[in-house]
């Protein structure tokens, strides 16, 4: 190790000089800030406490923004991404890497074109799960709550140290525990010690295997490890790792996959899923399905595919079938379930291991063109934008459905469509946004990931074939259920949307039109020269 | 001027007057309709510019194509075409449409909810019309989705019907189905050729090179260029209601009449075909073979349900799935350009004998059981008429109408087709069921007496209605003689070729008796249908039909259409839910069992340890802490918390300290 230290310690290129020193970190640190002040000042007044949350929580889309004005100078038309694995450049960095620090840790921030579309993201879901909470009972906490996990996720989309980053994964975590316990339905103190339990334990295994590499490299900037491949070769680390033992490759990558993995989740780590995002508060559902299921596939990018492309291809056989298994078996889950929360909860199950199916065939592949990987991985791109978009939707309008009638069963309503036209127009346009209309945007990304997955795996496109129809099955059924047939009882009470209501769910209606109509709006901006 | 520029005009129009009956209040629901109707008249106008300049070079494939999203080295392109093709259709789509709308302003009159159909009617315009002009197949792949969006919101319009909601849901399932089909042949053509373009100047994929490299140049080229075909009409099959996928276009009957009219007799069912016909250069003879196959069973099997059913427009609609199977049977045995043929014909014939029995439904209250009906001729004068040119359109009767000639074209392609002679029979077969069902069906509704005070109330409707069938009856009639064997100049500008101006009245008898053949069987249908029914009316609605009488099983296995329903529930549902049971259940008790037991092992392991702790660890410690408590308590008797002890002490201490320091430092 410490005849390694030396190589390190000559300067490698790890990317642009900040551009907009103070930029990324505004954005992790206002709300985090905000949430913090609305937990102490808990005694302001409710409507007070809500605008100011709504205020912090908007300043992610405004810096989000700033930084789209920046990364625009790297647009064109270079393949997306590059085989064998490395790491894209950070067009906007802050701290830096460098060599020898306490245990590793620096404070090192970039975004690439990933971040900046999961930064937007989160601008846009963040306040709009807050709209969605206007009228919780102590309004100040909650949205404090809420705040600390906006910034934490910004954080983990952000960090280019691993310490960093993990501390953000955790910090993730306490504050929607809270949410869940205390906001929660009638099961949600079990849900939301299954969801940090399961989350905790899949996190510690990651956190061991990054010991490992701090260990066989003297350090955990990705940044760096990335430059570290450039120069002496994609297969240093694990030639490094090895001399720590002949199983320590293998033990680190499975090690960080399986934290990753009952973060998306991926099939069979996903059972805590249904359970947490059924219990949850509406707001918090929101959240968690929008922006904390990406962060499992986001490290899929950040972590895993730069730095175990070898173990990776071993693996991909084996992980091509869970993802399939996720795909096909979440749809047909979902079909099955009448508790509506939980029938949304397995269509994301479905929609992500889509991302994973994309990832895993890919950066696998053996064969196949750099259409195929292209195609792939902005697939998946824009699947982690549009599943955020539609599945918010959806979780926000069965909560109109519970808030209503207190009730949120399949067969618990009917004609719902004669007295809520406007509610029915908008859930209706965000299912079949959800179940892959064209037309809408999650045709696009979906139309992408089996694109890039035929090249490389026909088999496998075919495979996936089966979800399709099974999301189709079980969102018709649900809109059959719901909104058509004679009115029922539950369904008198079902009032039309109200305009804060409206206000929650016309923006990502008009995204899901624009991204389905005009993709390239979406695609130009995570499309760099530099790729 | 290079018309495929305009040519997004003629779906946008309607696109526009979709966007404009969404945000229509109630209140003004005629802004609704007039924007329909006025988009599709200016749509038509479009179209019929567009076919005049098609058919200035009728060979020629004029595009216009343009980049819908690139991201690195991968790029899907959009494009549109013009040819008498998509031509052709375009001018039939935005006719037969307007005439449609105009009819449902009647129709639906009285519907609360008449602004939101004539969004959706506007809406399945624009899909359609997009799919017939573009130039890419993913730009066909996506307006066909929305196409049948369109048809499930028309479906389930009255969706307070549990049954339409199960209609509308049947139907957009099973046709996706097919287009997972038609989605896995657009990967596989896109991953092969990289192109999703019909024609681009030489580098389509419908265009000699990509052909060339698909025959010759690709390892197994043709086993792949089937694959993709047969791939692409499974979502034919789909669409246009092709066995074994029929099952929901007979349940798509609970949408409203005009919807059936529409889009489940004259456009969207058609496009299948369409669909079959612009990608024909693509299919290989043994995809050719296979769609033939499944034409004939389609045409046949349509053909002989319909003679069953009582509902009129179930047999309108299973009359529809087997010329629909024609159509197939037509492009299977190499003749896109009869298929084509029949498909505008049908369309006209078809849409007005939907809209004849929306006629005869509207007036008889909403009644759509024909043994109900009866005698309705005399009461219903134009309706009558009109739908009897229909029928006869339907029924194939010589010379004078349009289904004789374009039904004339396929056996005639179908007699020349060198690998089987069984579509040809199969053909000739459902020629006699046609004629007989048709007859069947005229009978039963417009003769006898009337069974129902629904059917004696019944009166003629307004000019709104009637004027749209008196126009589809002219249509009906004039078309066919676009393509007699005299002068087949729809077929000539279809294949671009060169045709003489005046026509040659010899070719009609040419071949060998063929026209005979069919203008017998024809005869044969009719007589046998009139001798069952039309000699002994029926009289009251509950007695048997005749032929129930005397064939009671295989009359109830075909008023059970087969069963198909049956079987379907009985495999691929049942297998559907065990696999959803499969699903649900793994979760439940399999993988949550075993997170549980992990978390219970690392329970149990917690509670070993901490008996360790207690008994072996703690106890140490306690015996330990014991002593330490005890020497603490000897000491802290000493604390006696009073400043002045402490004072005494301190000063106590001061002063052995100092005598200490004196007695060392001497």
């Amino acid at each position: 190790m410490t005849a390694f230290l030396p190589i390190l310690a000559q300067t490698l290129p790890t990317g642009e000089t900040p551009a907009q020193p103070m930029l990324l970190s505004l954005l992790i640190f206002t709300p985090i800030v905000g949430g913090l002040m609305l937990l102490l000042a808990h005694k302001l007044h409710p409507t007070l406490s809500r605008l100011l949350g709504l205020c912090f929580s908007l300043t992610t889309l405004l810096f989000g923004a700033g930084a789209t004005i920046i990364m625009m100078e790297w647009l064109g038309t270079a393949p997306m991404i590059k085989i064998p694995p490395q790491l894209n450049p950070f067009k906007i960095q802050e701290g830096e890497a460098i060599t020898q620090s306490f245990l590793g840790f620096n404070y090192h921030l970039g975004m690439d074109a990933i971040s900046l579309l999961l930064v937007l993201l989160t601008g846009i879901i963040a306040p709009m799960c807050l709209l969605a909470s206007w009228k919780v009972k102590h309004p100040q906490i909650f949205f404090g709550l809420m705040l600390l996990t906006q910034g934490a996720a910004l954080g983990v989309f952000l960090a280019l140290n691993f310490f960093l980053w993990f501390l953000f994964w955790e910090l993730s975590l306490f504050p929607m525990f809270f949410l869940i316990k205390l906001w929660g339905g009638p099961g949600a103190q079990r849900a939301a010690y299954q969801f940090v339990l399961y989350t905790i334990g899949g996190s510690a295994f990651m956190l061991l295997a990054f010991a490992a590499i701090y260990a066989a490299t003297g350090t955990v900037d990705f940044a760096r490890l990335s430059a570290m491949a450039n120069v002496y070769g994609p297969s240093i680390l694990n030639e490094k790792l090895a001399v720590l033992g002949g199983a320590v490759p293998m033990l680190a990558f499975l090690g960080v996959l399986v934290g990753l993995a009952v973060k998306v989740p991926m099939y069979p780590f996903h059972t805590w899923l249904p359970a947490t995002y059924a219990e949850a508060p509406v707001g918090a559902s929101m959240f968690l399905t929008a922006i904390l299921s990406k962060m499992g596939i986001f490290g899929v990018h950040r972590i895993l595919w730069p730095n175990f492309g070898e173990q990776l291809k071993d693996a991909a056989p084996v992980l091509i079938w869970l993802s399939l298994a996720g795909v096909v078996l979440g749809a047909y889950a979902a079909l099955r379930q009448t508790d509506l929360k939980r029938m949304v909860a397995y269509s994301s199950i479905n929609h992500l291991s889509y991302c994973l199916l994309a990832v895993f065939a890919v950066y696998s592949a053996t064969s196949g063109t750099q259409a195929d990987a292209d195609s792939a991985f902005a697939g998946t791109l824009l699947q982690m934008f549009n599943h955020g978009l539609s599945a918010a939707a959806l979780f926000f309008c069965i909560g109109v459905l519970e808030d209503r009638t207190g009730l949120r069963g399949l067969h618990d309503f009917g004609g719902v469509r004669k007295v809520a036209p406007l509610f029915t127009a908008f859930c209706g346009i965000a299912m079949f946004s959800s179940l892959g209309l064209p037309g809408l945007n999650g045709f696009v990304s979906e139309f992408l990931i089996f694109r890039g997955v035929f090249g490389v795996k026909p088999w496998a496109a075919a495979v996936a074939c089966l979800g399709l129809l099974g999301t189709a099955l079980f969102f018709l059924n649900f809109w059959q259920k719901v909104f058509h047939g004679p009115t029922a009882a539950h369904s008198a009470k079902v009032a039309d949307l109200s305009f804060r209501e409206v206000l929650v769910l016309a923006p990502v209606t008009v995204l899901m039109f624009v991204i389905g109509l005009w993709p390239q709006s979406l695609l130009s901006l995570i499309q760099s020269k530099f790729f | 001027m290079t018309f495929p520029e305009h040519l997004w005009l003629i779906p946008a129009l309607p696109l526009l007057a979709a966007l404009v009956g969404a945000f229509t209040p109630r209140a003004q629901r005629k802004i609704s309709s007039a924007a329909a109707l006025l988009a599709m008249a200016a749509s038509f106008g479009v179209a019929c510019a567009a076919l005049s300049s098609a058919l200035a070079q009728p060979a020629a494939h004029q595009v216009s194509n343009f980049t819908w999203m690139a991201v690195g080295q991968f790029n899907l392109q959009f494009g549109f075409l013009l040819d008498p093709l998509g031509a052709f259709m375009a001018v039939m789509v935005t006719f037969v449409g307007f005439l449609i709308f105009l009819f449902s302003t009647g129709y639906m009159r009285d519907d609360e909810n008449y602004a939101k159909f004539f969004c959706y009617l506007s809406l399945f315009a624009a899909a359609m019309l997009g799919l017939l002009v573009s130039n890419s197949l993913l730009l066909t792949f996506l307006c066909w989705e929305i196409v049948g969006l369109a048809s499930y919101l028309l479906i389930g319009f009255w969706f307070h019907k549990p049954e339409a909601a199960a209609a509308a849901k049947k139907a957009f399932i099973t046709t996706r189905v097919g287009d997972l089909g038609f989605l896995l042949g657009l990967l596989w053509l896109d991953s092969a050729l990289h192109t999703q373009l019909f024609y681009n100047n030489g580098v389509g994929f419908l265009e000699t090179a990509a052909l060339d490299y698909l025959a010759v140049a690709l390892p197994c080229g043709l086993l792949v260029s089937s694959a993709i075909g047969l791939l692409l009409f499974c979502g034919a099959v789909g669409k246009s209601g092709q066995f074994p996928l029929h099952v929901w276009l007979p349940d798509a009957m609970e949408g409203p009449t005009p919807v059936s009219a529409l889009i489940h007799a004259a456009t969207m069912v058609a496009a299948g075909v369409f669909l079959m016909a612009r990608i024909f250069p693509l299919l290989s003879p043994d995809a050719l073979t296979v769609v033939a196959t499944i034409g004939a069973i389609t045409a046949l099997l349509g053909a002989v349900i319909a003679v069953t059913q009582n509902d009129i427009k179930r047999v309108l609609a299973f009359s529809t799935v087997s010329q629909l199977g024609y159509m197939m049977l037509a492009i299977g045995v190499g003749c896109p350009e009869a298929a084509i043929f029949h498909l505008l014909t049908h369309a006209f014939f078809k849409a007005l004998l939907f809209l004849g029995a929306g006629s005869v439904i509207f007036a008889a209250h909403h009644e759509q059981d024909m043994r109900f009906m009866g005698g309705l001729a005399p009461r219903m004068k134009i309706t009558f008429a009109t739908f009897a040119i229909g029928m006869m359109a339907l029924a194939g009767v010589p010379f004078l109408f349009s289904g004789f000639w374009s039904k004339e074209a396929i056996l005639h392609g179908a007699h020349a087709w060198p690998t089987s002679p069984l579509p040809f029979y199969i053909g000739l077969v459902a020629v006699v069921l046609t004629a007989f069902y048709m007859t069947r069906l005229m009978a039963n509704v417009f003769f006898g007496a009337p069974r129902s005070h629904a059917a004696e109330d019944a009166k003629e409707n307004s000019w709104v209605m009637t004027l749209p069938l008196a126009l589809l009856a002219v249509c009906a009639v004039l078309l066919g003689f676009l393509g007699t064997p005299a002068w087949p100049w729809l077929q000539a500008q279809l294949t671009g070729t060169e045709i003489s101006s005046a026509p040659d009245f010899a070719k009609i008898f040419e071949g060998p008796g063929l026209l005979a053949t069919s203008i017998v069987l024809v005869a044969l249908g009719l007589g046998a249908g009139w001798a069952v029914y039309g000699f002994q009316k029926r009289a009251t609605a509950s007695e048997p039909d005749p032929l129930e009488k005397k064939f009671p099983r295989a009359w109830a296995a075909l008023e059970h259409r087969l069963y198909f329903d049956e079987l379907y529930a009985a495999t691929v549902f049942r297998l559907n839910n065990a696999l959803a049971f499969v699903a649900d259940a793994l979760d439940r008790w399999v993988i949550d069992q075993a997170v549980c037991f992990v978390g219970k092992l690392g329970e149990f392991l917690g509670f070993i340890n901490k008996d360790i702790d207690e008994q072996g660890l703690n106890a140490g410690f306690d015996a330990t802490a014991g002593k330490i408590r005890d020497t603490a308590g000897a000491y802290s008797s000493a604390q006696t918390g009073e400043a002045h002890g402490y004072l005494r002490v301190l000063a106590l201490g001061f002063v052995a300290l100092v005598i200490l320091v004196a007695v060392l430092s001497c």
